[in-house]
């Protein structure tokens, strides 16, 4: 019989991933399946400890939030589920009681999965199983088990489908170094140490696996004095085993790690526990066969010795970046890993122009990275923003130093530029004798833009005052940093500036609630996300981290956390800062990938009605900031 | 045979099998705690607004249990008719000789009977849906609904503030609820898709009431 209803659930799935991965005939077999939830603002849809449903969820409207209880049941919200993201995934992973509750954060509607039928339609689908493990392992859906379960693995998360590696049969080691079940601890354990090895396998006399050691046992159960180390080993192994076949691809080698929460699977003749052993495949292993993950460009860049590979390199980072995306990551680990690849990227550079210059630095110095760098909350390619400190010289040496580094800063920027970073228009590079500078030079510096303030001196500080050290001597960088809080400490009104600076642009809604655009120019109806939305809360959290002389922190949202910790009785606030500008970094990245651009101007006309109510969402606690900052820096008659 | 003649009589020994099962479902209902209560909401696309001379080209349903509509258990059925109204085809786009799999009237009947069971009904502006059921099963010489019926009209109406209610319109159409309650209009003027528009307003309709805390059935069905 015709069901109109399965057609039209059909057709909203197949624009959302895993779903987006599957055939049509199978996608209407799972819709026909589907109940349509509808939660009041409140609903709880599973509860913490609750028994696993049938179903997993995805969103049709409105919003979900996803929440953690600590160990003293305080509720911390980890994620608010928009239309399009699926939700409560744990159930087809790994049959466990739920860890987070989903509550509906306004009225909604959901989309309930049958999960024994998308199961059943999906069995051989790797890229589904590939999505869906990403998703459990990944903080985005879950992040209280990826931090049980073998972190490592959210560090290398398979790539998109151009990676096949994931479905490669994984390369496990063959004829592993076994022991009997009757030998003594301190046997294994000299046989361990003699290869060199983490695990050992306990076998009986059929060489069947029975039981695994590793040295987490030995420091666990022996070091500790639980057994003493004349023990049989059948004592202290974990057992049973878990197995499989020869041809397990890695995929699947990472979920059942996953799953099983181990770091070690047994190879056998037919993949259970009872035939042979024929070897041991690892976590190590699975890394080693995923190719483009973080480590590995990290190493590239490290060997690089010419801008050409520097610049390979850092392209991978982008397609990284971009399945990092893809796969919704959580972005504070993507930024993390990104600002990594910037720095090391960085460092090479300089390496590099060391190298070509015809004599060794004359002095130690401090290569600072300035701005969205600085603040390590660079994604997509920016421009170079760049400073050099040098150690202090006679002043009859002055020049001479300054010129050196100009000549060093010119070659650094040429090869970053070569590598993608594009040079900074308002020329704020190392480069320019402006902002390459002795330590002194530069204390009198923020000394005057902090005292006699004007203008020009916030709008520089938005970008200078994010500073950090990238390469050289980290000294000069400290020294500079206690000499800024030193000033800061003898003026308020350098605050109340900021303050007003920070409040420059108000709230991005308009009377009406729409989105308030560019009125005129090129720009003309479009949204400026990065000056109406990043911007104000990047503003806001110097201002706060600054008065509060905090030091090394220099994320915008990890300074809204630091503020929460600061202040517990925002702490709400600031937690709703430090999400809405991971969210609003996370969109404007996603745009600039879209349309290889910086992201910064949003086509609202472009957007889909969801996109429209997240981008608003994070306006609220904009508004809320903003408020504050008008009281705490008393700016309203400013 | 001679306790019956006591009562009236609730059906004659010439209806067929599935009309006295349907009277008689209604002899066994309990009333249950609502989030356990089974509702379905129903829609009807006819060739006209003529009670008499219009007849019923599709009928669309779906169940609400706990606010959960399951998409496995929805009724979508099309019936032949030799009353066409080219007129509305432009509404409701069903044509005389489609590709659509159509049954008779009868066959239409029995299986909705099934499938509405003993439970209460929702419609958008119940009256004419109602009605033009009832028409149907008297023709067929059936007797008419025995269901309770709610109106998401009405139910939208009390929803509101009794200091509101003055300035509320007579007429609520379905599109005007979907604008405010910010149900999508997918599928709008086919039965299917305004049964589940209609299910989707009274949940929300319901939610607003609820936190008014007059939930109570005979509120409901009054």
């Amino acid at each position: 019989m015709k069901n109109s209803i399965a057609e039209r659930i059909s057709d909203f799935l197949k624009g959302f991933p895993p779903f987006n991965l599957l055939k049509e005939k199978h996608l209407l077999e799972i819709a026909t399946d589907v109940n349509i939830i509808y939660l009041e603002k409140g609903d709880v849809l599973y509860a913490k400890d609750e028994h696993y449903h049938d179903y997993f969820y995805i969103v049709r409207n409105g919003g979900v939030s996803l929440y953690h209880h600590d160990t003293d049941n305080n509720k911390h919200m980890v994620n608010i589920n928009d239309a399009g993201d699926i939700f409560g995934v744990r159930p087809l992973i790994t049959k466990e009681n739920y860890k987070l509750t989903a509550i509906a954060n306004e009225e909604s509607i959901v989309y309930a999965i049958p999960i024994d039928i998308f199961q059943s339609v999906t069995k051989n689908n790797v890229k589904v199983h590939k999505y869906l493990i990403t998703s459990f392992a990944s903080n985005a859906y879950d992040p209280y088990t990826a931090e049980e379960n073998t972190k490592i693995f959210v560090d290398y998360l398979p790539n998109t489908s151009q990676d096949i590696a994931n479905f490669q049969t994984a390369n496990y080691t063959k004829n592993p170094v076994c022991c009997k079940e009757n030998a003594t601890l301190k046997e294994a354990a000299i046989k361990m140490s003699e290869f060199k090895i983490g695990c050992m396998i306990v076998v009986d006399d059929k060489k069947y696996p029975i039981g695994i050691i590793t040295s987490s046992d030995i420091k666990n159960k022996i070091a500790t004095g639980l057994f003493p180390i004349s023990t049989v080993v059948t004592n202290i192994m974990s057992s049973p085993v878990i197995s499989d076949k020869k041809d397990l691809t890695v995929a699947d080698a990472q979920l059942k790690m996953i799953k099983y929460n181990i770091g070690h699977l047994c190879i056998t003749e037919d993949g259970t526990p009872n035939s042979k052993l024929v070897g041991v495949l690892t976590n190590h292993d699975v890394i080693a066969a995923l190719g483009n993950n973080p480590t590995a460009i990290l190493k590239e860049i490290k060997r690089a010795s010419r801008t050409k590979t520097l610049r390979a390199a850092r392209r991978k980072a982008n397609g990284l970046l971009v399945s990092y995306l893809d796969q919704n990551i959580p972005l504070t680990h993507i930024i993390n890993i990104i600002s990594q690849i910037n720095d090391a990227v960085t460092m090479k550079a300089i390496e590099i122009a060391l190298e070509k210059m015809p004599t060794p630095s004359p002095v130690t110095f401090s290569w600072l990275a300035l701005g969205s760098q600085g603040r390590k909350e660079q994604l997509l390619f920016s421009d170079q923003d760049n400073a050099l400190v040098f150690e202090d010289v006679p002043a009859d040496k002055y020049e001479e130093t300054q010129n050196y580094f100009l000549e060093l800063s010119k070659l650094v920027s040429k090869s970053l530029n070569k590598v993608g970073f594009e040079y900074c228009e308002a020329d704020m590079m190392a480069s320019n004798p402006a902002w390459c500078k002795s330590i002194s030079e530069w204390k009198t510096q923020f000394k005057d833009w902090i005292l006699n303030t004007d203008e020009k001196a916030i709008l520089l500080s938005s970008i200078f005052f994010d500073f950090s050290h990238i390469y050289g001597n980290q000294k000069l960088a400290n020294e500079l940093t206690d000499s800024i809080y030193d000033t800061l400490s003898k003026t308020a009104v350098f605050f109340r500036f900021l303050g007003r600076d920070a409040l420059k642009n108000p709230s991005p809604l308009g009377f009406f609630k729409q989105f308030l655009v560019e009125q005129d120019g090129e720009q003309k109806d479009l949204f400026n996300i990065k000056y109406r939305a990043l911007m104000p809360l990047i503003d806001a959290a110097r201002l706060l981290i600054l008065s509060k002389q905090v030091r090394g922190v220099n994320n915008t949202y990890e300074r809204f956390e630091k503020m929460a910790e600061l202040e517990p009785n925002n702490k709400e606030l600031y937690e709703s800062c430090a999400y809405a500008f991971k969210a609003l970094l996370k969109f404007k990245t996603k745009q600039g990938i879209l349309h290889n651009d910086s992201g910064k101007l949003i086509d609202l006309e472009a957007l889909t009605k969801e996109e429209k109510l997240k981008l608003k969402r994070c306006f609220k606690p904009l508004h809320d900031i903003q408020e504050s900052l008008k009281l705490r820096f008393d700016l309203a008659n400013f | 045979m001679a306790w019956t003649s006591w009562f009236r009589k609730k059906y004659n020994d010439n209806h067929p099998e599935f009309w006295k099962n349907y009277v008689d479902g209604f002899d066994k209902k309990i009333k249950k705690p609502i989030h356990e209560t089974r509702f379905v909401a129903f829609d009807t696309e006819t060739t006209g607004f003529n009670k008499k001379e219009d007849r019923i080209l599709s009928l669309g349903a779906v169940e609400i249990i706990n606010k959960t509509i399951k998409t496995n258990n929805t009724f979508e059925i099309y019936i032949k008719q030799d009353v066409f109204n080219p007129e509305t085809v432009k509404i409701h786009g069903i044509l005389k000789d489609g590709d659509l799999e159509k049954v008779s009237e009868m066959e239409a009947i029995q299986s909705f009977l099934a499938y509405i069971k003993n439970d209460i009904l929702i419609a958008h502006h119940a009256g004419f849906d109602y009605g033009m059921v009832n028409e149907m099963l008297l023709r067929h010489g059936l007797g008419k609904l025995k269901n309770a019926f709610i109106d998401t009209g009405v139910l939208f109406s009390k929803s509101k503030h009794i200091i509101y209610r003055e300035n509320l319109k007579k007429h609520y159409t379905l599109d005007d609820l979907c604008k405010e309650l910010n149900v999508s209009m997918a599928d709008r003027h086919t039965s299917i898709g305004d049964a589940l528009i209609t299910a989707l307003v009274f949940l929300k309709t319901i939610a607003r009431l609820d936190k008014r805390n007059v939930l109570k059935w005979d509120y409901l069905l009054k």
